[in-house]
């Protein structure tokens, strides 16, 4: 992955900048000694390493703005950081970049049930949102995966989704104001606790810019209560068509189930034997959650299984209790680690209509063939957001090229047929440099005309989103 | 100005002359700006609808009473309840979808489903330099670029004209029920409608119209909305009687606000903390007032020419003027951070400042 190449100047003036950060930041805020910056030299996607230049970690919102005056005056790129979750390389330092990591500012600024809104630092991890809300009976909707770590100043960065989407929204839907500090150190209050911000939508597009605008210091987020209560079922079905086909049926006939997830047999095999949650072998497995009372829950299940019953499943599995429910989420729950265990691997995350379910699995099948590389399918079926994973062998010599190529064959795929490249993971490096393939070169000069006066200067995260040759002259600039 | 096609959109953009307004089907327009009349309504169609995918699209001059009729004979809708607009306005014509999204219109629904711009998956327009830009597309879950769809809605063609739109959808409800709570102050009705929506029983909908009622709207399967109408009559007994209506037929009125139809005067939108609304109504001293939105949106009558926003400073939040004198003030200032940003990004879509010149000016 190419990366822009450091400037010098930065470099060199190391000592001199770091001088400068210390005079505005507490003395354990500031961190140079490169053993100690190598804890910050990549996020999820281990693949690609980089040291910063220094790790600076803020505790307020003014130190944000002092950090950010700093940088700007001395030209230095900054490169915000969340929990580094992404799995995108969203947090991927250079070696020139002053790295400004959130994680400290993580507290609760305000809950008010009556206007169901919370108030937090965007430090604050995901999970701990609702966990500061769930014993008065709330919950923050959007979910990631990657929840018990990551931070909400990476999910408004990446607009993050979850397995609850189909009903709950992203991040976008859920995102109310925020405090953002631009690169020149201005602080500017966009939002709050009403529901439209007035005006442009800026919260909107800052959302999923992946910390190319701002940085977000505190968030006002929508809080919901609590459904009663949620089931789901397990359906097995004999050929992958079939189960997009029973999706596809089930949203026809009215029922919004929570979230629909969708998992293939490789996947089914790895799961198995990784985590033995005891689900039927065959080609295509759907989860369907649903929420309500229990009798709620009852009768939209009886109406799934009418419908369900109709694409002859292998298996129709209800959970009596809660111990059976949990046994039908472990599989799914375990996927990613099912695969860590067996190989190393690579998640995709593009979107597809749903209709094309079918064909583009049968695609996937045939590429996986052709070049030699298995790949198994786990992904949220209701809105089409696959997580396609290509195993390979990091220890083997071109095997981690192999799986980018195929890696990049399937986004490709995805968009072709009127999907993206990515439906909650974001671009970063990763895809960057497939952003022509979705984007004409006028659509994508639209996306940049809105950091040319974020960041006008290009330091924010500069090297990510778009393909370096797109930006080289912005940066240069 | 009527193009066809977007590439004729495009070129007569690219060769204007002077300032264009632009124009859908014209009922919703609020505030003031002059130039050629541009008109979206030949950019008419539906270009794909499907009902499994919860997906359509369509040109942004597609009449939007054509597509409401295309999803209800499959049993869905736009999820966030468009008003309609007429009546308040004394408008005639056809809303179009672009419209609809240039405003960001969003009904009672938003608690629940929330606004316009959040069931909008993609757009195309063409900026003010005449160049097809495309952002979104027709999947729901989409973080592919910067997210310009968000942008596009609420910008009142601001930046550029929308000639496509792409929406996700929501099935219709098989049931609805409304409550109906009798004699509550503005105090209470806000209180008594927060409980509502901090309740796990889904309410759609909770409007408070002064000296008629304080409504609540729950919709979904037949049984589950007996269930969660018994429930929260139970969960609101505090404060009082709670009467049950079967159907939803109230909710057009509200949506549409047609309480100030006949009335005279000036109408504003407020968008606010809805715990400050009884206050800020108080302070405001309007003619009449409708609350939606559990008091996150409040419609204010008030008398031709005042103005409102000097009553309610010292309140988070904005005020609209939707109805009322020509010229500029409808729309809310900007602090002053925030006007750089917007400057910035309309001269960077639009350099020749010809689209909606000043609309959104405060």
């Amino acid at each position: 992955m190419e990366m822009p190449a450091p400037n010098t100047m930065v470099l060199s003036a190391k000592s001199h900048i770091v001088a400068r950060l210390r005079q505005v930041l507490p003395r354990d805020a500031v961190i140079e000694d490169e053993t100690e910056t190598r804890a910050y030299e990549c996020d999820a996607l281990t693949a690609y390493r980089c040291p910063p230049l220094a790790v600076v970690l803020p505790r307020t919102t003014a130190e944000v703005s002092d950090v950010l005056r700093i940088c700007f005056e001395e030209g230095v790129p900054v490169v915000p950081r969340g929990s580094g979750t992404s799995l995108a390389g969203g947090a991927l330092p250079t070696a020139d970049c002053v790295i400004l990591g959130v994680a400290r500012m993580n507290g609760v600024l305000e809950t008010d049930y009556d206007n169901r809104f919370i108030r937090v630092q965007s430090g604050r991890t995901n999970l701990s949102v609702t966990g500061a809300v769930e014993a008065d009976g709330f919950f923050y909707a959007p979910d990631p995966s990657s929840q018990l770590a990551c931070a909400i100043a990476g999910n408004i960065a990446m607009n993050s989704g979850g397995a609850h989407c189909l009903k709950y929204g992203v991040t976008t839907n859920n995102l109310l104001g925020v405090t953002l500090v631009q690169m020149d150190g201005t602080v500017l209050e966009i939002g709050g606790p009403y529901m439209d911000a007035g005006g442009l939508d800026l919260l909107g597009v800052i959302c999923g810019s992946e910390g190319q605008l701002g940085v977000v210091t505190e968030a006002t987020l929508r809080i919901l209560p609590k459904p009663e209560g949620a089931r789901p079922v397990l359906v097995g079905f004999d050929s992958n068509e079939v189960a997009g086909e029973c999706v596809s049926d089930i949203i026809k006939a009215g029922v919004l189930p929570v979230a629909i997830e969708f998992m293939d047999r490789p996947c089914i095999e790895a799961t198995e034997a990784f985590a033995k949650a005891g689900y039927p072998m065959c080609e295509a497995l759907l989860i369907i959650e649903v929420e309500g009372s229990p009798a709620e829950i009852d009768e939209q299940l009886a109406l799934i299984k009418t419908i369900a019953l109709r694409h002859n499943p292998v298996e129709f599995r209800e959970a009596a209790d809660e111990d059976q429910a949990k046994r039908i989420w472990l599989g799914r729950k375990s996927a990613f680690g099912a695969m860590g265990q067996i190989n190393d691997y690579m998640c995709l995350d593009g979107t597809i209509p749903v209709s094309s379910l079918p064909y583009v699995l049968r695609r996937i099948g045939e590429m996986s063939k052709e070049i030699g590389l298995d790949v198994a399918n786990v992904f949220h079926a209701g809105d089409g957001n696959m997580h396609p994973l290509i195993l390979f062998d990091a220890n083997k010599p071109g095997d981690l090229e192999k799986c980018e190529a195929l890696g990049a064959d399937i986004l490709r795929l995805c968009v072709e047929v009127g999907g993206c490249l990515t439906g909650e993971h974001g671009v970063g490096i990763e895809k960057r440099d497939l952003m022509n393939v979705q984007f004409a070169p006028e659509d994508l000069e639209a996306q940049l005309w809105v950091k040319d006066v974020f960041d006008p200067r290009w330091l924010l995260n500069p090297a990510k989103v778009f393909p370096l040759s797109v930006t080289a002259g912005r940066r240069a600039a | 100005m009527k193009p066809t096609s977007e590439a004729q959109l495009a070129e007569f953009i690219r060769s204007a002359a002077g300032p264009i307004v632009v124009r859908g089907g014209g009922t919703r327009t609020i505030g003031a700006c002059a130039g050629e009349v541009l008109e979206t309504g030949g950019l008419s169609g539906v270009a794909l609808y499907e009902p499994g995918a919860l997906t359509l699209v369509a040109g942004a001059g597609t009449p939007l009473a054509q597509v409401e009729a295309l999803l209800a004979a499959e049993g869905q809708r736009l999820p966030f309840e468009v008003p309609d607009m007429r009546g308040l306005l004394g408008r005639e014509g056809h809303s179009t979808l672009g419209g609809v999204v240039a405003a960001n219109a969003s009904g009672p629904r938003r608690v629940q489903s929330g606004a316009c711009r959040d069931s909008l998956i993609g757009v195309r327009f063409v900026d003010g330099a005449g160049t097809v830009i495309k952002n979104g597309g027709r999947v729901m879950k989409n973080v592919t670029g910067y997210d310009l769809v968000k942008l596009m809605a609420g910008s009142w063609g601001t930046l550029g004209v929308i000639s496509e739109v792409a929406f996700k959808l929501l099935p219709v409800p098989e049931a609805g029920a409304t409550l109906i709570l009798h004699g509550l102050s503005d105090q209470q009705a806000v209180e008594a409608m927060a409980a509502a929506l901090g309740s796990p029983f889904e309410v759609s909908g909770a409007a408070h119209w002064p000296g008629q009622g304080t409504f609540l709207r729950i919709e979904g399967f037949s049984a589950s909305v007996a269930y969660r109408a018994g429930q929260l009559q139970r969960h609101l007994a505090g404060f009082g009687a709670v009467e049950v209506e079967e159907g939803t037929a109230r909710w057009a009125g509200i949506r549409d606000v047609a309480p100030f139809h006949a009335a005279k005067g000036d109408v504003w939108r407020l968008s606010v903390k809805p715990s400050d609304a009884p206050a800020i109504v108080a302070q405001m001293g309007a003619d009449a007032v409708l609350y939606d939105w559990g008091g996150g949106l409040i419609w204010a009558l008030v008398e031709a020419g005042a103005d409102l926003r000097g009553r309610i400073a010292g309140f988070e939040g904005h005020a609209t003027r939707v109805r009322g004198c020509v010229g500029p003030g409808a729309f809310p200032p900007e602090l002053p951070g925030v006007a750089v940003l917007t400057r910035g990004l309309r001269a960077k879509f639009d350099p020749r400042d010809i689209l909606n010149t000043g609309l959104m000016d405060a």
